[in-house]
């Protein structure tokens, strides 16, 4: 039996990720939330969601003594960050006035200029609500059988900066293109909610299952 | 780019689909699972249920359902209708919404949207405005806020109010023009534009559509980022994936 540990800390509702995990997970695999360390090391891969603020994330998981687990789980094992859990790993966030991030990915983490316009002159609203593109910029096991520049439900007002291009998975258009998906040996993550984005989304979770880390 | 969202909203009476007209005149149009299972595979690209039912002893009921349609569709998932306390945002969201909409409770209490976005976080919360034209002819435009299915005025300027809910966290506004709602003579689209223009988070416009260049009026006269329409898709007259070909074709960006 394979085991996906979906990291709860307590940062929002993780429900429907593990339910679209358990959508598109092979009859070996088990899906469960877990919060200790011990469960997340004993997982085969590792799904690391996350809501709401940089700091209020980054406190959880210092509260919960989480950091050097998720620093082990996401270097020795398949691990996907969405939405804060791909913000989180970077370096820093400017969110809350700056806070201090993983920095398991060298780069940081900006909002997104007010009072951005379209190419209709509509002004670009915060956040960044809905479905956009997400055009592939590299090959990647997790884009198996997505169409390029395929449509992903997205919410925030961050966006990851890498300080390096070669991280770069995937990057989206807002005003201007940002980093929607960044992958580093283990670790693939993504700004978007692929639980939350029709069968592109499933496509992308159930290439997580067979995915064994590396590009 | 951002795709203008397209927004299917099921009335919900009871664990029920039900579409009021003017609020009064109500036909029931399904079960919201079948419904729901049916707008995810024409592309809706979320579903908004907006419970009303009155009786408490079922208002569980729409917790059941949204745990049904979560099982089984992979997109945004709002609820509105009789949300008063962060309990109640707790238990829809666990069940499976993704968001809540807080229509009432808002007016009566501007705090409560402060302390639920706080708790869940502004994403989560969509703050559900029925407006009505107050000017009279030849006057200034001005519209206001009113309760009780748009019977009662609160006195409250809809733009000034339309601000003060995103200080207070509103991660979205979901516009209704009580004026338009259940008419079909389209979206009221200078409140629409006033409120999207006036605020930086997503506007939903809502209430009056009747034909598919409504729902392209929305957007680009009424400067909307979603539309929301009802009783156009459930009664099969149109499908979410002929009014999204239908916006296309008018140079609207559509998920399709």
């Amino acid at each position: 039996m394979k085991f996906i540990a979906v990291v709860d800390y307590g940062m929002g509702n993780l429900r429907s990720v593990v339910k679209a995990l358990e959508h598109v997970a092979p009859a070996d695999t088990r899906v469960r939330l877990v919060e200790g360390a011990d469960d997340i090391l004993e997982a085969d891969r590792v799904v690391f969601p996350g809501q709401g603020a940089a700091r209020d994330c980054m406190a959880a998981l210092r509260d919960r003594k989480l950091i050097p687990v998720l620093t082990e789980a996401a270097t020795t094992r398949p691990f996907l960050g969405i939405c804060m859990g791909l913000q989180v790993l970077m370096d820093r966030s400017d969110e809350n006035g700056g806070t201090d991030c993983l920095g398991l990915i060298a780069g940081g983490v900006r909002r997104f200029e007010d009072h951005q316009v379209d190419a209709q002159g509509q002004r670009l609203k915060i956040p960044h609500m809905g479905w956009n593109q997400v055009h592939q910029t590299r090959a990647h096991p997790l884009w198996e059988g997505i169409d390029q520049d395929s449509r992903f439900y997205f919410v925030h007002s961050y966006h990851v900066v890498p300080a390096s291009y070669q991280v770069v998975a995937g990057t989206t258009q807002y005003g201007l293109p940002f980093a929607s998906a960044v992958a580093q040996d283990h670790i693939f993550a993504i700004q978007c909610h692929p639980e939350k984005s029709a069968a592109p989304g499933l496509t992308l979770l159930k290439n997580f299952m067979h995915w064994t880390g590396g590009v | 780019m951002l795709a203008k969202r397209i927004i299917p909203c099921l009335d919900v009476d009871s664990g029920r689909v039900v579409k009021g007209v003017n609020f009064v005149d109500i036909r029931d149009a399904g079960d919201p699972v079948e419904v729901a299972r049916r707008y995810d595979a024409e592309g809706a690209d979320e579903i908004t249920f907006l419970d009303i039912t009155a009786s408490s002893d079922e208002r569980e009921t729409i917790v059941h359902v949204v745990e049904q349609v979560a099982e089984e569709v992979f997109i945004p998932l709002t609820v509105g209708g009789g949300i008063r306390k962060v309990d109640d945002i707790r238990r829809l969201l666990n069940a499976g919404a993704d968001k809540v909409s807080i229509n009432t409770a808002a007016v009566f209490n501007p705090d409560f949207v402060r302390e639920a976005a706080d708790k869940v976080g502004s994403q989560c919360i969509v703050v559900a405005i029925d407006a009505k034209q107050v000017s009279a002819p030849g006057e200034p435009l001005r519209w206001e806020i009113f309760t009780h299915g748009g019977r009662k005025p609160t006195g409250l300027d809809a733009i000034e109010w339309a601000q003060r809910m995103v200080a207070n966290g509103a991660g979205e506004i979901l516009l209704t023009s009580m004026d338009r709602d259940g008419t079909r003579q389209g979206f009221d689209l200078p409140l629409t534009r006033a409120i999207s223009d006036a605020v930086s988070v997503p506007v939903i416009a809502s209430g009056g559509v009747g034909e598919l260049q409504h729902l392209v009026d929305g957007v680009t006269e009424g400067h909307a980022d979603a539309v929301l329409a009802a009783s156009i898709f459930h009664f099969a007259e149109h499908t979410v994936e002929e009014a999204k070909q239908f916006m296309r074709a008018q140079g609207v960006e559509v998920r399709l």
